[in-house]
């Protein structure tokens, strides 16, 4: 489904990507893992089609070219991406942006737009899967939310928009168990043999909760290591320090390590 | 923030001949203390001349612009029958008390009278004055103070009609009072002056509505004044929509006293003209009166909509509070300047003043000048400016979920104006004003750029005296 290769970043002077090479079949769940700098928000910003970095390197999504696409090309294409830090949007209400989104992606998916009524009725199933209370609709969007507020919204978005390659940007930061549980649920109930999930995180908590396929080590800039769910326990266990031998180790060899 | 050169320039109007197409026409039946202030303000005009780009309040205003054309006072006498369609597309009715102006001068046809509360009147000056012109000799008693400029001088010069609003004490009016004023010139450059005056009796309120407009493509210039006197206890709610030709000129002036324990409150919306400016002069002269100011202006193209307000808090306990948004697209220009003055014993003042712009393209272009001065103790004054571009972040998070990013723009410069309308407490108002802002917000035609995130400058002055 993603095939990433030799992918490079930068903003102006400062290299953040350093050739990151990735593939993810349908069906899978895939974590990266890695201290902060290692460039993994980058990796998710510049897959869901951000123009603040200079890219270069290939990103084949379902065999397209994905740097082809404009961020809501890849948007109807079922690429998303639940954000790190959601932007606030005052002014704009979360129900009509919500509707839009939706609208704007089933119009590019050669489906017929939702009525309102139609809309409410499937935002509100929706909304009980993420645990989320009808007030949030008549605000703007993510206005005044709290942390977890936001993570919910997110998860929310994507079972509206119900992508095929889900990237999560440490959803599971700044939340309490319950929150962290609720955004696990979500996610969970969105896992499909069809789909493929992309779980960056800091911390093996939330991959009690979503277990992954597969675990990537991130570090300055490229993936350094590569396991199945026992990595992310060895991490928890021995910092990324423990893993500091293996970075060294692949700069010297030059070797990238492939999953 | 940019800001025009310092080296003003003068403006290229030749003085006494343009002033001279404004002396007062004498072969009205006018009573004699009207021909006396009329002749009164013609007088300041030609002493004082018109205000150039050297003089603070007008440093940004293209006035050269004005002067190049051979403006000539309108004169009564259109059939506006044959525009009274025309003027309901273009200006909109809200069902209830209308007065219609075109050029300045009543349309009784396209007007509309509706049953008001005992004592309450609401005519045109020009009838007033016919019909008992020397029992409304106390309007020159009561409402002139000296004039702003020459432009205001002008106005009093040829002025002939308007609206005249009178509101008994204890009387309360729900219906919203529509003006209209509405220009069309016939292929002659004409300068309307519309002079209207309000008064609020004690303990009334009344909700009025100004729309300004004209024929499309028309060259025209609105030169009115509005006076507004607020006794104690008033409670007035304005709206202005300058809904002007592209193609006019708008100046306007506004002109408020507030009487103790009074409250002002004015929203408007500018889309119009070439050239437009929304003067508000805001006299806090009684204790614990209040005003509360909203704008939005979209100027686009190379329009220049300009807002040089001034509030004089006067006297102690008063309250005013200024909320201005501009999105400028194109190559247009918008100024916000806005000026507060706390005069000595204004204790107690509490002034705000806030000014957010959104600029959508590389070439419009913002000057925003909020000014303080303070001459009392214990008083509370705030004043932010900012000016910025479309978020890109935002943009960005809206795009990454589908929306397409012409949509997500519109999306976000409807946002940042929606703040505006949902103030507006009127529900019948805010939903044309909500139309007029979608209906431009999606025509706009320019290609909005952005390359910088919204910045802002929130400063706060509190307490004491500051110079």
């Amino acid at each position: 489904m993603l095939r990433i290769e030799n992918l490079h970043a930068s903003i102006g002077d400062n290299q953040i990507l350093r050739g990151v090479d990735l593939e993810l079949k349908a069906g899978e769940v895939h974590a990266i893992m890695g201290p902060n700098g290692s460039g993994k928000s980058t990796l998710a910003q510049v897959l869901a089609g951000s123009e603040a970095y200079d890219v270069t390197g290939q990103v084949r999504y379902e065999g397209r070219d994905l740097f082809a696409l404009s961020p809501e090309a890849r948007a109807a294409a079922g690429v998303f991406l639940a954000f790190q830090h959601p932007m606030e949007i005052p002014g704009v209400g979360n129900l009509y942006f919500l509707r839009t989104a939706l609208n704007s992606v089933r119009k590019e998916r050669g489906l017929h737009e939702l009525s309102a009524m139609d809309f409410l009725a499937l935002c509100r199933e929706k909304m009980k899967l993420v645990e989320m209370d009808q007030s949030f609709m008549g605000r703007s969007v993510n206005e005044g939310f709290s942390g977890g507020e936001k993570k919910r919204n997110e998860i929310l978005q994507m079972a509206i928009l119900e992508p095929k390659l889900a990237i999560l940007d440490e959803t599971d930061s700044g939340l309490d168990i319950d929150a962290l549980r609720v955004v696990a649920n979500g996610v969970n109930a969105l896992r499909s043999p069809d789909r493929a999930m992309l779980v960056i995180t800091h911390h093996q908590r939330l991959l009690d909760y979503v277990v992954p396929d597969r675990v990537h080590v991130m570090a300055e800039g490229r993936i350094v290591s590569s396991g199945d769910k026992e990595l992310a326990v060895a991490l928890e266990e021995h910092g990324y320090a423990g893993v500091g031998a293996e970075v060294q180790a692949s700069r010297r060899s030059a070797v990238g390590v492939a999953p | 923030m940019t800001t025009v050169t310092d080296g003003a320039v003068r403006a290229t109007v030749d003085a006494d001949r343009a002033l001279s197409r404004f002396s007062p026409r004498l072969d009205g039946d006018f009573p004699g203390w009207f021909t006396d202030f009329r002749q009164a303000g013609f007088d300041w005009a030609m002493e004082h001349g018109f205000p150039t780009r050297k003089d603070e309040d007008w440093k940004y205003t293209r006035l050269e612009a004005i002067g190049e054309v051979p403006f000539v006072p309108a004169a009564p006498g259109i059939d506006h029958r044959l525009l009274s369609t025309t003027i309901d597309e273009r200006v909109g009715d809200l069902g209830g008390p209308r007065l219609v102006f075109v050029n300045g001068h009543f349309a009784p046809e396209c007007s509309r009278r509706a049953a008001l509360p005992n004592g309450t009147t609401v005519t045109s000056l020009a009838s007033a004055l016919a019909v008992g012109g020397e029992q409304l000799r106390w309007l020159s008693r009561r409402t002139p103070r000296p004039y702003r400029h020459a432009f205001s001088a002008l106005n009093a010069a040829v002025a002939e009609d308007g609206a005249l609003i009178r509101v008994p004490a204890g009387t309360i009016i729900d219906e919203p009072i529509e003006l209209a004023f509405f220009s069309h010139t016939g292929g002659i450059p004409l300068v309307s002056s519309p002079r209207s005056v309000i008064l609020a009796g004690p303990d009334s309120a009344v909700t009025i509505v100004e729309t300004h407009a004209g024929t499309h493509g028309d060259l025209y210039w609105s030169n009115g004044v509005v006076e507004v006197v607020l006794d104690e206890g008033a409670c007035v709610e304005h709206y202005t929509v300058q809904d002007e030709a592209e193609t006019a000129f708008h100046l306007a002036l506004m002109d408020v006293r507030q009487a103790q324990g009074s409250r002002f409150r004015s929203h408007s919306v500018a889309l119009g003209s070439s050239i437009a400016r929304h003067e508000v002069h805001v006299s806090l002269e009684g204790e614990g009166s209040e005003v509360d100011l909203e704008g939005l202006y979209l100027p686009r193209g190379d329009q220049q909509h300009d807002n040089p307000i001034l509030i004089e808090h006067m006297a102690p306990g008063c309250t005013s509070r200024q909320l201005y948004k501009g999105i400028v697209d194109g190559g247009a220009h918008g100024v916000f300047n806005g000026h507060i003055i706390v005069r000595p014993g204004a204790f107690g003042t509490d002034a705000s003043q806030t000014n957010k712009n959104l600029l959508l393209s590389d070439h419009a272009e913002v000057d925003t000048r909020p000014r303080l001065e303070i001459f009392a103790d214990d008083v509370q004054c705030t004043h932010g400016a900012a000016v910025g571009r479309l978020d890109e972040d935002a943009l960005f998070y809206l795009r990454s979920r589908g929306i397409p990013e012409q949509e997500a723009r519109g999306v976000l410069t409807y946002a940042f104006a929606r703040e505006m309308v949902t103030r507006c407490p009127s529900a019948v108002v805010r939903a044309r004003m909500e139309h007029l802002i979608a209906d431009r917000l999606t025509t706009g035609a320019n290609e909005p750029v952005m390359d910088s995130r919204l910045t802002s400058e929130i400063r706060s002055v509190k307490g004491g005296r500051s110079k």
